[in-house]
């Protein structure tokens, strides 16, 4: 006796299972391919102890190196095939995501205060990278580059007490450039930021009002203003508002031919930001630089420093608790530290002086695992 | 044959129990997993809830630096965005219900409701670009001055419409909101007005009324609890909306009346500032602003559905109508 | 039908029509002068406001073809191959393209599905076949419906506490859980309307041939759900597909090629908005071409699915 047939279309059986297939093939490519490490193997004579390579990192931090971290990790791709992943969310989420160890390096222009760095799990490393300046740059119709301004002309702009253009604070000190009367918008960062740092700490340092109104930080109670989110997202607000004026740092700038305004430094010079005038700020400090090498180099003295510049730096962990990952990020180090710096002044970073690199080669060296160092000479 | 019976028998009596316990295991997730968002939210929220306890909601001051942290500024963003955009999507929405629900013919019904329901597909991030790059300037050159000028010199409402323009602000973000949920008002009013039962219409027409004294005197006030109840649901949804509203709203935490002015609303300074919080209070702060937001939408949509189900009889309308996020 | 219809039409006259003159001026025509001017006025009213809900409806459908068009027009404009095939170039340089970001999008939206889809189906499956009127399934029910409106950033939030701060990573696969969550209640709900519409007579088929309750629910009454459950698997990935914000902190973005689910992963939504924001005008022609794709991804989803759902007819016995 034949069993009676089924209620139901045969076609339609094998719909599901090729369904499930089709939703499980790219996740199930994506699971098997891809592994992290690969081994590689030692060249001929060495000894066989040499540590396997990790094929990609994931960093995460500052807005305001990423033009030039994006190229090296571009360069550096096609060089090793190392692809470093790195999201810029901010040196602020540089900060936190490191202390989480979400992330196998941070990056932030703010240097890390004693408090966050004791609340990390493990002892962590300031590595500078390369110096940049933090430009103001405005939105003004008919307005060309080479606005001036005095400390206490821009103090008074981001305290929100000069609103207009043609703010005698402002046209003093630039006759002749036809300045409307339309009303300032001023543009600042709605995230963590570094830049903010940098820029804050000047301000502290040429307005008394500022440092007690307000005073420096990565995230600070602004008087005015808008929010952007990285400078990405301040050069893209000054860009579409016109009399909007924001704080970004140069390369910004520069790619969107965003004017850039001259300010007036200690020395009472009128500096553009340029390359030479942003390592003029930063041969002050290399002598001094302390242990940790945390340090600020706003308002520096000198009659060519432009007076708001910063160095910038990658944080990583003394103690790495990955072998691969550990030695591929200090042979990225570096690779950054001495072939990098020659991409900096394309984009309009300062390179380090001599006596930093040393420092940070030092540093570089002394980052081990379970005790020994990853790099050796 | 009789052993054959007899083994479907046997599995059968095992795989029942099996199957329809998997089941049921798999449909007890759902509310598990509602649960496990409301305690993992409270857990990580607890050093901002026993820091700060309710002042959190009316302190105006968000200094991360200083470790001060009030809700305040991002509680009235989230609310002045979401009523402008009730304001302006509540008549808008049921305008075009009743013409889905009452006017339109076969054809053109079909068409337009399939137009409506595909406004609502669009994801939040795409409305986000429209905003930054059409609206914003549209809002800066056009729409502000014209509106500084009509109604800013007034007494009392001008306060709404002064300072400086820049385009975003809290203006654009309830525009923006206001184009995201009317699809959701539409969609779910003429479902609502559909349900009306077709005697209270025949009955007005009878007597002599016209159209419009049809829906207005019959159907409107029959379908009211429901069509508040798709107003809530908007509002449920613009109160959540995180990407469109970020990208426009200007992201400054302020209390101020001027709809020009820039401003913060709970979910954007939760997508803004999550990554970067750098020690504990801060982040407990972020997630209890998540938690609050949690709270407040969760009500709303209860009470909206509520409202609904009595109208359409627990029909599920619309499912497909909160877009993304 | 019982309700307020079941009201005597002869004596009950609504409030609205008694406002506007009708009923008693009907029963008593009055001198042709006052009734002919209370009918225009009514007759004008009904003209404005028919004409005010006319245009309503007109700037819905305009709202939605400004936003659409203006998508259209600029993303065309920017769509090329290289888009299609390029990861993005360094900050700065021109070109470049998305194609890492549109493989990473199938990639969260496939796991979603692979981690969402049986749970939503099951949970559906519960709901239709076995536990109608029970506790349980009210419990369901309702949670279904306050999961559709938690936002989706506090979604992120969960996923970020769940997935990545125990993996020290971020990943794809936090970022496949949290769309899983998103996708689950439509899923849910959809599977178990259309297991409504299964009509009853096949499981009594079934039965009367003595096949196990659980065969009859797998082999007969889904299969012939199948195309119903399908298109609302279409719908919520429609919606995953568009999501941003869960992603920020979970799939967290990727410059590069990436298939390593325990990695961070490029994503369209988060891609579009890195780059709307930016001051770049190559990434701004770039967002709107992202736009393009992303908007035509999700719309044609759901028209598939709508038409899919149309069209559904459970097997006649």
């Amino acid at each position: 006796m034949s069993t009676p047939p089924l209620p139901y279309r045969l076609t339609r059986r094998t719909f599901l299972p090729a369904a499930g297939l089709a939703a499980a093939g790219p996740v199930l490519l994506a699971a098997c391919g891809g592994s992290t490490t690969t081994p590689v193997s030692p060249p001929a004579g060495t000894s066989p102890a040499a540590p396997a390579q990790a094929t990609t990192l994931t960093g995460a931090g500052a807005t305001f190196p990423y033009p030039l971290y994006s190229k090296w990790f571009d360069v550096y791709q096609q060089k090793t095939g190392v692809k470093i992943n790195y999201q810029s969310i901010g040196s602020g989420g540089g900060i936190q995501q490191i202390t989480q160890r979400t992330v196998d390096f941070g990056a932030s222009d703010a240097p890390m205060t004693d408090e966050q760095l004791a609340a990390a799990p493990g002892p962590l490393l300031h590595i500078p990278t390369v110096i940049g300046a933090v430009v103001v740059t405005y939105n003004v119709p008919g307005l060309g580059p080479g606005l001036k301004l005095t400390p206490e002309a821009l103090a008074g702009i981001f305290l929100g007490e000069v609103q207009k253009w043609n703010d005698p604070r402002i046209a003093q000190n630039n006759p002749g450039m036809g300045l409307p009367a339309t009303d300032i918008a001023v543009v600042h960062r709605s995230d963590g930021s570094g830049t903010t740092n940098i820029f804050t700490d000047y301000l502290s340092a040429v307005s008394a009002a500022w440092k007690s109104r307000v005073g420096k930080g990565t995230s600070v109670d602004w008087p005015v203003g808008l929010g952007g989110k990285g400078n990405e997202g301040v050069a893209g607000q000054v860009q579409q508002t016109p009399g909007a004026i924001g704080y970004v740092e140069l390369a910004y700038a520069v790619q969107n031919k965003l004017p850039v305004a001259t300010l007036k430094n200690q020395a009472g010079e009128l500096v553009d930001p340029t390359v030479e005038s942003t390592t003029a700020a930063a041969a002050g400090a290399a002598a001094s630089m302390p242990d940790d090498l945390r340090v600020s180099i706003v308002n520096a003295p000198g009659p060519r420093s432009y007076p708001i510049a910063g160095f910038t730096y990658l944080l990583v962990y003394r103690e790495q608790a990955d072998a691969a990952k550990g030695k591929t990020l200090v042979d990225f180090l570096w690779w950054a530290l001495h072939d990098g710096e020659a991409f900096a002044r394309d984009l309009l970073y300062a390179p380090l002086p001599a006596e930093v690199v040393r420092k940070a080669e030092a540093k570089i060296k002394s980052i081990t695992f379970q005790g020994k160092p990853l790099r050796a000479g | 044959m009789q052993r054959v019976w007899q083994r479907r028998q046997a599995t059968g009596r095992l795989a029942d129990p099996v199957f329809e316990w998997t089941v049921r295991v798999l449909a007890a997730a759902v509310p598990a997993l509602v649960l496990a968002i409301g305690a993992t939210l409270a857990k990580d929220a607890w050093p901002a809830l026993a820091r700060f306890g309710p002042a959190f909601l009316a302190a105006t001051t968000w200094d991360p630096v200083h470790q001060r942290f009030g809700a305040l500024p991002f509680l009235y963003g989230t609310l002045v965005t979401s009523a402008l955009a009730l304001v302006l999507a509540g008549p808008i929405g049921l305008g075009a219900a009743i013409f889905l629900a009452e006017l339109a013919p076969g054809w053109l019904r079909g068409l337009t409701s399939s137009l409506v329901e595909l406004l609502a597909a669009i994801p939040s991030v795409i409305y986000g670009l429209w905003g930054i790059f059409v609206l914003a300037p549209l809002l800066r050159s056009v729409i502000e001055p014209l509106l500084a000028a009509a109604l800013g010199p007034l007494p009392l409402i001008g306060a709404l419409f002064r300072g400086p323009m820049y385009g975003v602000g809290f203006l654009a973000g309830g525009l923006i909101l206001a184009i995201m949920i009317v699809p959701t008002i539409a969609a779910v009013s003429r479902d609502v007005l559909r349900a009306v039962p077709v005697e209270q219409r025949e009955a007005m027409l009878a007597l002599g009324a016209t159209r419009w004294e049809t829906i207005w005197g019959a159907v409107l006030p029959v379908a009211r609890p429901g069509i508040v109840g798709a107003v809530i649901l908007g509002l449920g949804r613009a109160l959540g909306e995180t990407m469109a509203v970020t990208m426009v709203i200007g992201n400054r935490p302020q209390v101020v009346a001027s709809l020009f002015a820039p401003g913060y609303t709970m979910a954007a300074v939760i997508a803004n500032e999550f990554t970067e919080a750098t020690y504990d209070l801060y982040l407990a702060a972020l997630v209890e602003i998540g938690l609050v937001l949690l709270l407040v939408t969760l009500v709303v949509n209860v009470v909206a559905r509520l409202l609904v189900w009595r109208i359409t009889g627990g029909r599920h309308a619309s499912l497909g109508l909160q877009g993304g996020g | 039908m019982a309700g307020p219809a079941a009201v005597s039409v002869s004596t009950y006259v609504p409030a609205g029509l008694q406002r506007a003159g009708v009923g008693g001026r009907f029963q008593k025509p009055g001198p042709r002068g006052r009734r002919a001017a209370g009918y225009r006025r009514r007759r004008l009213t009904n003209a404005l406001m028919l004409a005010l809900v006319g245009a309503a409806a007109l700037l819905c459908v305009g709202v939605l073809v400004a936003v659409l068009g203006y998508t259209v027009v600029q993303g065309a404009g920017a769509l090329n191959l290289a888009f299609l095939t390029q990861t993005p170039k360094p900050v700065g340089e021109p070109g470049g393209g998305m194609a890492n970001a549109i493989a990473g999008t199938l990639v969260l939206v496939a796991l979603g599905c692979l981690l969402g889809l049986p749970v939503g189906i099951g949970a559906g499956v519960y709901l239709g076949e076995y536990g109608r009127t029970s506790r349980l399934a009210t419990l369901v029910r309702f949670a279904a419906d306050v999961l559709t409106g938690v936002p989706s950033i506090t979604i992120g939030l969960f996923a970020y506490a769940l997935v990545v701060l125990p993996m020290r990573h971020f990943s794809a696969l936090a970022g496949g859980v949290a769309l899983a969550i998103i996708m689950l209640p439509t899923v849910t709900r959809t599977t178990e309307e259309i297991l409504h519409l299964v009509p009853e007579s096949l499981r009594e088929a079934g039965l009367a041939l003595g096949v196990p309750r659980w065969k009859i629910v797998t082999w007969i009454t889904v299969p012939s759900a199948l195309t119903g459950i399908t298109t609302g698997a279409m719908l919520a990935v429609a919606r995953a597909a568009g999501e941003t914000a869960p992603l920020l902190f979970t799939a967290f973005g990727n410059r590069f090629w990436s298939w390593d689910l325990r990695q961070p992963i490029a994503a369209l939504p988060l891609q579009i908005f890195a780059y709307a924001i930016s001051p770049y005008r190559d990434w701004h022609r770039q967002a709107w071409a992202g736009a393009l794709v992303l908007v035509g991804l999700v719309l044609l989803l759901s028209i598939l699915a709508r038409v899919a759902g149309a069209r559904f007819r459970p097997a006649e016995p």
